[in-house]
């Protein structure tokens, strides 16, 4: 090689390798999230990458709301065996069940919001000091003032107006007794990125990712699938379309798109031109213009 | 402004994307200089916004009853500036052209968060001044070039803005064109180029402008394209600080011995004789795994895992080198330092110093001046170091530095000062 240079992706990748080498030297007991989602799958490859031939040195930590889809914990299942991880799922049921959280009312009630509680109270019971997130800067105007390494306080609560500056590729994680840091490798990467990076290293990803038939309902405008978690209201009833998922959160908030990308690189030339963000589908991003914000406040990933 | 239309598809084609390479770039400017516009308008332009989110700021807009497209709440994320109207933090952008991608740091403009202008530069290999045509050189465009030359930025795009207001005067651009190179004589600003722009109406931004026939320079997003950033990092001086090492303890691989870390300058090449620092033991690098397997050779900024022909002790915060190039290897360190924190710095105080993968104790044994960053004179008298103050210091560090000058190598050549009560970052540093 003559020219030293790296591509984009290259350097993207590169980059998140070092952060999470960084968090394994950093700190005593990290984890990461993981949800079964694109994101989070890119994250599992880049850790398998930045620790090999060792196997990764975190478990894998998911915070089921149980208003998942189904193909998504199929999947994740699946990934933790063929990866070796340990995987570490706790239940929002139970901790509605333990009276610490309470469920909301309405017609779709969210468990977005009662994740916080779960996923605080697991990074408590297990000591986690570092928790690894796939969340990106591009995803949402909150997340784009957000830092790599996140300091969040003895509640995990994050203060965006009292943030760690951050410069060059030095990482301040100390920390106080109870206090933690969210840690998000994947910053500086785009929707597109991910989907290209998922096609380069030929990742699996879940089905829903990809055109099938669903039984829908259109709530001003999301079109939400069929679940039992949803309680129809008056007038609306559910209907077949072909559907793909562009981000997959709770089925109760996370809509589908209209689409019949088949493969990747169908996905690649509808997320190219696409007129939406990606997390325009999420119901749970447009119940205020700081709905991100806030639930990031008070300890959201 | 004209509804916004999808990326042209052909753009993310794979092969084509795959190749790109990427620009980080900062921009700065006073408060009304229209930075946050000319982001608006380079995203637009470039067909990086969404129609949901330009939905959300036509919303935002009109319940806020002002009467323009107020195109800085596309960066204006949190609620305290949405609020004040104005840029507290840091916020990143991304966006591409067929050409080229994007990382844009869009920083605070107010002195106050001069903390944060730095945080911006320190990784940028670009930064865009803003000069509003009617006002010409003031105090804070000095103060903004200062910083960009401080943290070596290589190259600076100075923009000047608002040229509408002056009727697209070349006259006016060229009075501001020399008064802007009188001053900069006296930085190391390696590379600059002035572009006479309007950012609200897009003169010279995405397209040449007809309004200024004049003007033969390129567009400024053309400029962003074309750049060359090839040399900007240090190909020369070979530095491998390393992160962790990697032992598999498994039956497979069970003399595996790899040190991980991101190359920090020059290559690395299989066979390589090298020297771990400070323990000045030498070896030869016996294979390398970059992300996608085995490689002959690394270079910088890659993250790789390299095994050496040898067991010799080699653990987090060492340096893995070359013989004929050694980095300086020292525990008194005269640097500059720009000062974070409403706490003010204490003489003689000691700090945690983060370089490299090194963590240590340190101790300001002196400070030898401030900086007046408007005139960029020492402040005669005044050694008394707050915030956003930048001067120069002497440490004495518990442990030696492996370093190199920030001139020659920005990664081996910066540091972090950490409170170690509070564990707050108060002081980016760069080693003279």
């Amino acid at each position: 090689m003559s020219s030293y240079n790296l591509t984009h992706l290259a350097q993207l990748e590169h980059e998140a390798i070092f952060i999470m080498r960084e968090v394994a030297a950093q700190f005593e007991k990290p984890a990461l999230l993981f949800s079964g989602g694109k994101d989070s799958i890119v994250m599992v490859r880049l850790a398998q990458k930045a620790f090999a031939p060792a196997k990764i040195p975190f478990p894998l930590v998911h915070i089921d709301t149980g208003h998942n889809f189904e193909e998504t914990i199929t999947f994740r299942d699946w990934l933790a065996k063929d990866t070796g991880s340990r995987l570490v799922v706790r239940y929002v049921e139970d901790s509605i069940k333990a009276g610490r959280a309470q469920e909301e009312k309405g017609p779709n009630p969210s468990r977005n919001g009662l994740q916080t509680i779960t996923l605080l109270d697991t990074i408590e019971e297990f000591r986690y000091d570092a928790c690894l997130g796939g969340a990106r800067r591009d995803e949402e105007k909150a997340r784009a003032k957000e830092r790599f390494f996140s300091h969040r306080d003895e509640f995990g609560q994050w203060d965006p107006k009292n943030q760690r500056p951050e410069l060059w590729n030095l990482f301040n994680g100390r920390k106080n007794v109870g206090e933690h840091f969210r840690v998000f490798p994947l910053s500086n990467w785009t929707e597109m990125d991910v989907w290209q990076y998922i096609a380069r290293e030929k990742l699996d990803i879940p089905s829903i990712y990809f055109t099938h038939q669903r039984e829908i309902v259109n709530r001003n405008g999301v079109l939400l699938s069929k679940s039992p978690f949803i309680t129809l209201l008056e007038g609306e009833k559910y209907e077949t379309r072909t559907v793909r998922y562009r981000t997959v959160g709770d089925s109760t908030c996370t809509g589908a798109v209209e689409s019949d990308a088949a493969d990747l690189g169908a996905i690649i030339q509808e997320v190219a031109s696409a007129r939406q963000t990606e997390r325009g589908t999420r119901a749970d991003d447009k119940r205020s213009e700081t709905a991100m914000e806030d639930r990031k406040k008070a300890g959201y990933f | 402004m004209t509804a916004s239309t999808p990326a042209p598809a052909h753009q993310h084609t794979d092969q084509h994307y795959l190749a790109m390479d990427l620009l980080r770039f900062t921009t700065a400017g006073s408060v009304d200089d229209g930075k946050s516009t000319l982001i608006g308008r380079l995203l637009y332009d470039s067909k990086s916004i969404f129609e949901d989110q330009l939905d959300a700021i036509e919303r935002a807009t009109e319940q806020r009853g002002e009467e323009h497209l107020n195109l800085s709440l596309l960066t204006d994320g949190l609620r305290a500036e949405r609020e004040q109207g104005i840029t507290i933090d840091v916020a990143y952008r991304y966006f591409a052209t067929p050409r080229r991608k994007f990382i844009v740091a869009d920083t605070p403009g107010h002195i106050q968060y001069t903390r944060n202008m730095v945080t911006g530069a320190s990784t940028a290999n670009l930064a865009i001044i803003l000069i509003d045509a009617r006002k010409g050189v003031i105090e804070q465009t000095c103060r903004h070039s200062f910083i960009a030359s401080l943290l070596r930025i290589p190259h600076v795009v100075v923009c000047v803005n608002k040229m509408d207001l002056v009727d697209y005067s070349e006259a006016r651009f060229n009075e501001i064109v020399a008064s802007y190179s009188e001053f900069a004589s006296r930085l190391e600003i390696p590379d600059i180029k002035f572009i006479p722009i309007s950012a609200l109406h897009g003169d010279n931004v995405v397209d040449r402008s007809a309004k200024m026939p004049w003007y033969q320079g390129s567009a400024l997003l053309y400029t962003l394209e074309t750049v060359y950033i090839g040399s900007d990092v240090n190909h020369i001086d070979a530095r491998f600080p390393v992160q962790t090492v990697i032992r598999p303890n498994t039956d497979e691989h069970h003399d595996f011995r790899g040190f991980a870390g991101r190359v920090a300058g020059g290559v690395f090449k299989v066979g390589d004789e090298i020297v771990s620092q400070p323990s000045g033991l030498t070896s030869r690098i016996k294979s390398i795994q970059g992300p996608s397997g085995d490689i002959a050779e690394a270079f910088a900024p890659m993250s790789v895992v390299m095994t050496l022909e040898d067991e010799i002790d080699v653990s987090r915060g060492d340096t893995i080198t070359k013989a004929n190039n050694p980095p300086h290897v020292t525990q008194d360190v005269e640097a500059m330092i720009c000062w974070f924190s409403d706490k003010k710095l204490v003489p003689n105080g000691k700090y945690i110093i983060r370089h490299t993968t090194r963590e240590a104790k340190s101790v300001i044994k002196a400070v030898r001046y401030k900086v007046n960053i408007n005139t960029l004179h020492k402040a005669e008298g005044d050694l008394e170091i707050g915030m956003n103050d930048i001067g120069r210091i002497q440490l004495r560090t518990a442990v030696p530095l492996i370093s190199d000058s920030y001139q020659r190598n920005r990664n081996t050549g910066s540091f972090i000062l950490i409170d170690e009560f509070s564990n707050a970052t108060v002081a980016a540093g760069m080693i003279l």
